[in-house]
Order: structure tokens, then sequence, then C-alpha cells
């Protein structure tokens, strides 16, 4: 269970871009939060991937609450947890190979050796050739790189995944074909997650339930 | 610069368009874009592109990432890069502005013809001025406004106000807008030149569903409130195409494969290329099954029809390249109204 309660954040203590928000997600559901722009969606995002640390409130995880965020977090919890985010170009080194980018986080935890594996069992999935594998990121298109983001948070095995807009840049056929992705993994592993996105028919059509932003809490004042 | 070259392409085929009443505000004829690569590689980001767009009317230019929609756009702006070759005609009036030279689009082409509201209007506007001293400067040397500061700052804010940027905004820097906001201040400054065609590129990439109804509603507003406009939009927002256009002209691997009426293509009958199809059937309220497969690469293109690989009614037939007959370039096409073929 990934258990937000009464979570207060922003990146100004004196005026937190939400507060006294609650939100959970069980074990192998899909929950989408749909929310306009700059509601603080993303934030909430972050603070549940442990990329973010709260101002006030908790997080929960399977009943356990979470004390350390970013670097500081546990490398067990770190690894629980896949994210996608929106901008493909702004979440991949650019020196890095498409196959070096999926490999990136099993070198980062010492798992190197598996990485030959686990990099051409991804690329199959997500649809990446072996060509593009061999490509720096300013050599592939938005969707191409999106679905080696989508192989890097997955080559960890996580057992949540936090998507926050990982489609809002990308075209239908990609959209379609980075979901379906998702939900085979999680169909094979149980894994729980939390989609942010601003497209109500996409999240109503991926995920068990939709909670909008504005039901969550009143937004803080600013 | 770039330099013109010819480029191999099928014969041309009579336009099946709808003939307008009066000539297009753009017509592309043939338009091909080359890049030349290091090691001798050439890639066809564009192949024998041909469409009109009449006034009055919006085309919205569709496909997947990497069709190669944003090169058609570079090209008609004279904004490609030096390692590109173009062939065909794309004319604007009496301009053909693939042969256009520099000063030209410089001059009369760029905010005057053609107003280019562009992909991420965070990164167009500059970084280090405020929204108001862009706009005073776009306005002093597109309309010749007379009567000194005073005179400009009021057409600076009515051209403001025609994109509906809040006025209490306009001394912000662009990096104190919010997407939304960002966007209505690139819209306002491709307005004020009035140029007979607006280009958009993906005006609505990142914005969400409120703000991309917006947009669009206010390009449209900008083509119905004058004569002789026309919106080329360029998107791959199915949804934002299907409001606002009254054509759709589907491109794949640098080709047009279809071109239809926008209520044909979103009701019935339905598109009749397969990949048209499956974009369609992507969509979240529809199949939301993907297209198998990726687009093929521009540099290595097959010799016949580029989506036989991803194709579930590819036969042997598609080893050639299928002309377009009838405004639909596949050896296979899906039925059509009979008549709707007729209108087409």
């Amino acid at each position: 269970m990934l258990e937000l309660l009464t979570v207060t954040a922003g990146y100004d203590r004196r005026a937190p871009v939400f507060r006294d928000v609650s939100l959970s997600v069980a074990p192998g559901e899909a929950v989408g939060l749909l929310g306009p722009s700059g509601c603080g969606k993303s934030t909430l995002a972050r603070v549940a991937a442990l990329l973010h640390r709260p101002d006030a409130g908790a997080l929960h995880l399977d009943g356990t609450p979470v004390r350390h965020w970013r670097h500081r977090a546990p490398r067990a919890l770190r690894t629980a947890f896949g994210v996608v985010f929106q901008q493909p170009r702004l979440a991949a080194d650019p020196r890095l190979t498409l196959a070096d980018l999926v490999a990136e986080p099993l070198r980062a935890t010492g798992r190197r050796d598996e990485a030959a594996g686990r990099v051409a069992e991804l690329a199959a999935g997500v649809g990446l050739t072996a060509d593009l594998l061999t490509r720096r990121p300013h050599e592939v298109s938005d969707g191409q790189l999106q679905r080696a983001c989508l192989a890097r948070a997955l080559v960890l095995r996580p057992r949540w995944l936090v998507c926050d807009e990982m489609t809002a840049m990308l075209d239908a056929s990609t959209t379609a074909a980075l979901v379906r992705v998702v939900e085979d993994y999680r169909a094979g592993t149980g894994a729980g997650l939390l989609a942010v996105g601003h497209d109500r028919v996409l999240l109503d059509r991926w995920c068990d339930r939709t909670v909008d932003w504005a039901s969550l809490n009143s937004p803080a004042e600013h | 610069m770039t330099e013109r070259a010819p480029v191999p392409s099928v014969p041309p085929v009579p336009s099946v368009s709808p003939v307008p009443s009066v000539s297009p505000v753009l017509s592309v004829h043939g338009l091909s874009v080359r890049f030349r690569m290091p090691g001798g590689r050439r890639v066809a980001a564009v192949t024998d592109a041909r469409f009109d767009v009449a006034a009055g009317e919006c085309l919205a230019l569709i496909g997947e990432s990497g069709c190669g929609k944003s090169v058609l756009a570079s090209a008609l702006l004279g904004l490609l890069p030096g390692n590109a070759q173009t062939a065909g005609r794309a004319l604007l009036g009496d301009l053909d502005l693939l042969a256009a030279d520099e000063r030209t689009f410089a001059r009369t082409v760029r905010g005057r013809l053609i107003g280019l509201v562009p992909q991420s209007p965070a990164a167009h506007l500059t970084p280090v001025r405020t929204v108001r001293s862009q706009l005073e400067e776009t306005v002093a040397e597109l309309t010749g406004v007379r009567g000194g500061r005073r005179a400009l700052r009021e057409a600076a804010e009515a051209a403001a106000a025609r994109a509906a940027f809040p006025p209490d905004h306009l001394d912000r820097h662009p990096h104190e807008l919010s997407g939304g906001l960002a966007q209505r201040a690139a819209t306002a400054l491709a307005l004020v030149g009035d140029a007979p065609l607006l280009l958009a590129d993906e005006p609505t990439t990142g914005l969400d569903r409120d703000l991309v109804d917006r947009t669009v509603d206010e390009l449209r507003r900008h083509v119905d409130r004058g004569a002789g406009r026309a919106l080329l939009m360029i998107t791959h927002d199915l949804a934002a195409a299907e409001r606002v256009a009254d054509r759709i002209a589907v491109m794949y691997a640098g080709r047009i494969v279809e071109l239809a009426d926008a209520r044909t293509f979103f009701g019935a009958p339905g598109p009749r290329h397969p990949y048209s199809r499956g974009l369609l059937d992507a969509l979240p309220d529809r199949a939301f099954t993907p297209v198998p497969g990726l687009p093929p690469e521009l540099g290595a293109l097959p010799d016949g029809c580029a989506f036989a690989a991803r194709c579930d009614r590819a036969t042997d037939a598609c080893a050639v390249l299928p002309p377009p007959h009838r405004a639909v370039a596949c050896h296979h096409p899906h039925a059509a109204l009979t008549e709707a073929v007729d209108r087409a």
C-alpha cells in the first residue's frame, strides 16, 4: 500500500504548492491523478516517488512511514519505484547511448552483469531495435527516447510505477504502445501505478480509478 | 541556405482535393527535402508533398513524431539547415517559397506573409525581455504604427488582447509565465503581422485539454475573422485536429499518404489509408491499440510502400510505391462511401 497522508509540499515553506493532500494506491492498483497545468500534481508524484521531501504529512509504504527522501532514502526503498517523466529529453543523459541509459540503474546498484540480458529483454518489450540502442538521445525521436526512459524505469523491476505525464509529448500510437508496456509489466508483476496527467479520456481508459486533483484538498493560498 | 536539386518522385497525379473557388493561399507541389549526412548518407525527410490550403480553411497535418512534419514547416519558412536540399514548389500567392532567398524571407515572408506559432513558446520568446517589449518591437517592425511611444504601447496591448493575453502580465519575463500564457504570448506575436497564412507547428504540445481547446479556437478565430486567411496546423494531437480542421493531411515517413475531409476522416466512413485507421484506433476513446512496430528510418526507406511492414493489408503489390489515387496513397485502401469518393 502506498499512502500519502495529509501531505503539504512545495518549494518554499512559506508558500507550499498544496496543503493536506491524501491519496493511496493499493498493490496492483492503477490510480490516475487528473489535474490542470500547475496544480501541484507533479510535485505530489515526486513526493510519492521519494524524489521530493514534503514539508508536512507522511508517506507510508506498506504500513511503514518513509523517513528519508532522495539520496537519503535507503536503496531498497528507492529501487522499489520506477519513474517516467513528461519530457524524455530532460530526463536522459545526452552522453549515454540508449542501451547505457536503460542499463544505468543496474550499474548504479552494482548489478552491471545483469545489464546485457535485461536491456535486450526490455528493448524488445518497448519496441526498440538493436540499431536504436546504439544511438544517443539527439539521434532519436521523442517517442523513441521515451520508450528507452520507460525501459529504464522498469529495469530494476519496481513494485511501484509513477508516470508523470508520460505521454503528453507523444502521438496517439506511441501513447497506446507505452501504456500497453506498462500494463503488461503490471500484469506480470502486480506493481501498483500512479499515473499523473491532464487527459481524462486517457486516464479513465488506462487506470482502475481516476482521482480529480480538486477532490483531494483545497489548494494552498498563494 | 538551401540548394535546389532534382529529387526523383512518382509521376504527378491530378490533384483531387476539392477545388477552391479562389486561388489557394498556399499551394505545395511536389515538395521534397533531403538532408545530406556525413558519409554520403541521405535522409529523405519529405518526399513529393502536394496539397493546397484555401482561404478560410484550416488544414491539419498529422502523423507520428519524426515523420517529417516539422521539416516541411521549416522548408516553408526558409529555416532548413545548410545540408538540406529541396525540390518542388510552394506557392504563397506568386512567391515560390522554395526559390526565395534569405533576404526575401526576412523582409517579406516571416511574420508578414506567414505567422509562425511555434512548438515550445517558452523557448521561442526572448528570455531576457518582457512580453510587452517583444510585442512592441514586433508591432513597430511589422505594422508601422505612427504616433510615438503611446500609440505603440496601445497597439501592443491590442495585439495582446487579440490572443487573450492578460494585460497585467505584459511586464513579465517569459520564465514568469505558465505554459498556457507563454503559448498565448507566442500566438499574439504570430498574429501581429496579419499574415495570410498562419503556420502552427505543434502549438498545443504539453498543454492541458482546456488550454489546447482555447489555443486552437483562437487560431481558428483568426482564420474566420479576416478574408483570405488560412491555417496550416502541424500536430500529433488528433483531438485538436478534429476540433478545428476542415481537412486532414496524414503524413507517414515523409510522404502525405492521405488527404481527407475532416468530418469524413473522424466520422463515418473514416479514413481510408490503413495507417490513418491505425492512428485513430490508437486513441484512448477508440480501440487504444498502437500501430504495431516503429516507423521506418527516413535514411533507409524501403523502395515500396513505407508502411507495408506494419500493415495488416500488405501484399506483394506493396513492394511497389503506391501512387496517390483519389487522395490516398495505398494499394489496398479501406472502402469509402461512394458519395464521399465523388466529393473527393
